[in-house]
């Protein structure tokens, strides 16, 4: 790599990275694609022909319509609870210092690290050992666990960036504690719990194991997708709900991106 | 809010708002109590707990007549763990996890270099938001896009048909262990899709690790004679690996737990995702359910000892 010249990429490495990337991309777009095939019966490709009907049919399909409230009413609890939890953590191991400090941040990510499965059949046995008949509170409570772990690694990112001098300023000039918090370091922090509970909401919303532990009879949009992969019953209502949950599952994470994207320049940061 | 001021020169505050907000400022110990309080309950004591009750059952035994849990410490359920054919379950699972992590990091590398050493501005963006959306992108699409892929009449074997290559496609489909029927019911077909919804999780460590590299390294590797393969074998790769290894965790716990990916896209042989779920739901084994579960914990534990051995954290 001769230094001059060091800004040109070698014509191989950028063959690799495409490929890496058309592999990542590839089979995602070709839900869309699906989504409009006229073919019910088998995943033939090329489709034999383009239709607009499934959109209509899985529109008047109730069962999927109640998957998808419950799983939007789960995702947007189950976020609101690891909003407080992770934040509240996130606020705690910035801003002192404690004993057992580093182990609290193992404890945070820990219902994330360890497989879902394992997560799911612990809480599972738990609610039934707690004599706690499943119902909708029991899904949202196995979301927040491991929805806890995005707020916090946003938070305390955020938080890492105040200048603790900000804060001492505020107090000098006679906040007390509650101001302080929500007139500098609530706006300090803001964008990051935003994003946080953008990619809560999303990583709920797409919730598969551990839901299938947690829940009873009901199911929310990934357990009706589930038992469709694994019994198909009507393929192009699940081509499009697929194309569905692929377009809503987008928006929250662009939207994280730029809400978390000029997060260098927060006040006091140059410091 | 480490220092305890012992002498006030401001009067004390008024209104509960203001009491309560000196009180804490006195017993910073009691705030921090408030702040830990709430997420202490319930991921110390409520998760933790269930993760120890779950395991604690694994030195129970399961009644062979009556199918119910025998409470008596025993090890009878490990001794049923370690038989032959659940040997072959944990070992199969184990090999599947590392060929996967092996494949992800070769996908990965380019993906992560070219990301970190030659994007700029705008299409540095473009890099992160093109690993950051299929990542994030639901779980099940994902298999479900591979069905579609993989499918018999599916887009795959369209492609090797135009190209006249089916009986490449059939040759390989009739190897023993890595063939079968179709590539949707086969360990290829199971080990595509694992490297497919894994991989992305390689992608971010790597680059963080190469983008510490610094430019001034590679340079003096340059100027004292290295040809780019010595600079990328002696300099750039020793310095990345932390950064793969600290991916790897992902895709290797991943893996290992899954129990979804092998049911929808693969042969009936059982992973130890499969072997949990179930021994907790058909079989009722809930003991040795709990013992299998026990066996990726360990697998983990002694791969994040090593992991942060070899510095892998500093790369997350």
């Amino acid at each position: 790599m001769r230094s001059e010249k060091s800004n040109r990429a070698p014509f191989g490495l950028k063959i690799a990275a495409a490929a890496g990337l058309a592999f990542m991309h590839l089979p995602i777009l070709l839900i869309f694609l699906y989504a409009f095939t006229t073919e019910e019966k088998s995943y033939q490709f090329p489709p034999p022909g383009l239709t607009t009907q499934w959109f209509a049919v899985a529109w008047s399909r109730p069962d999927v319509w109640a998957a998808l409230t419950l799983s939007v009413k789960v995702a947007s609890i189950a976020t609101a609870f690891a909003l407080v939890l992770g934040t509240l953590c996130a606020a705690a191991v910035s801003q002192t210092r404690f004993f057992g400090r580093e182990t609290i941040s193992l404890l945070v990510i820990l219902p994330i690290a360890l497989p879902g499965i394992i997560t799911g059949i612990a809480l599972r046995s738990a609610f039934s050992i707690a004599e706690i008949p499943f119902s909708f509170w029991t899904i949202v409570l196995g979301h927040a666990t491991f929805c806890i772990v995005v707020v916090y690694n946003n938070a305390v990112a955020r938080f890492r960036r105040i200048s603790g001098s900000l804060i001492e300023a505020s107090m000098d000039l006679g906040a007390d504690g509650f101001q302080t918090f929500r007139y500098v370091i609530l706006p300090n922090i803001g964008t990051a719990l935003l994003a946080g509970g953008m990619l809560a909401f999303a990583l709920s919303f797409d919730e598969v194991i551990v839901t299938t532990f947690t829940a009873g009879q009901q199911s929310t949009l990934p357990i009706w997708m589930l038992e469709e992969l694994i019994r198909p019953r009507q393929r192009p209502v699940t081509n499009v709900v697929a194309m569905v949950v692929v377009i809503v599952t987008f928006l929250p994470i662009l939207g994280a991106y730029y809400l978390t994207r000029d997060g260098d320049q927060i006040a006091g940061a140059s410091k | 809010m480490t220092i305890v001021a012992d002498s006030f020169v401001v009067p004390e505050r008024r209104g509960t708002a203001g009491r309560v907000s000196d009180f804490f400022w006195r017993h910073p110990h009691v705030l921090l109590a408030v702040l830990l309080g709430p997420p202490l309950i319930w991921l110390g004591i409520v998760y933790l707990g269930s993760l120890f009750a779950l395991l604690l059952q694994s030195f129970f035994s399961i009644d062979e007549f009556s199918g119910l849990i025998n409470y008596e410490f025993t090890l009878a359920t490990y001794r049923q763990l370690l038989t032959e054919a659940n040997l072959d379950i944990i070992l199969r699972t184990v090999l599947m996890a590392a060929l996967v992590t092996l494949a992800s990091a070769v996908i990965a590398f380019p993906i992560a270099y070219y990301a970190a050493r030659y994007a700029r501005g705008k299409w540095k963006a473009v890099f992160y938001l093109a690993v950051m959306l299929p990542l994030w992108s639901s779980y099940l699409v994902k298999v479900y896009a591979w069905k579609l892929v993989l499918a018999k009449e599916g887009i795959l074997t369209w492609f090797f048909a135009k190209l006249n290559l089916l009986w490449l496609l059939d040759a390989w489909l009739s190897l023993p262990i890595v063939g079968g029927n179709s590539l949707s019911i086969s360990y290829t077909g199971t080990f595509i899709v694992f490297v497919y919804v894994w991989m992305p999780f390689m992608i971010l460590p790597i680059q963080a690790a190469l983008e510490r590299v610094p430019a001034t390294l590679i340079e003096a590797s340059s100027d004292l004679g290295g040809t780019p393969a010595q600079t990328f074998r002696h300099v750039i790769f020793p310095l990345a690996l932390p950064g793969i290894v600290a991916g790897s965790i992902f895709t290797f716990s991943l893996t290992l737990g899954d129990y979804i990916i092998p049911q929808i896209i693969g042969s009936s042989r059982l992973f130890i995702g499969q072997a949990v779920y179930a021994q907790q739901g058909t079989a009722g084994n809930i003991p040795l359910a709990a013992a299998f579960t026990v066996v990726p914990i360990v697998i983990m534990g002694a791969y994040l000892w090593m992991a942060k051995r070899m510095g892998a954290f500093d790369a997350l």
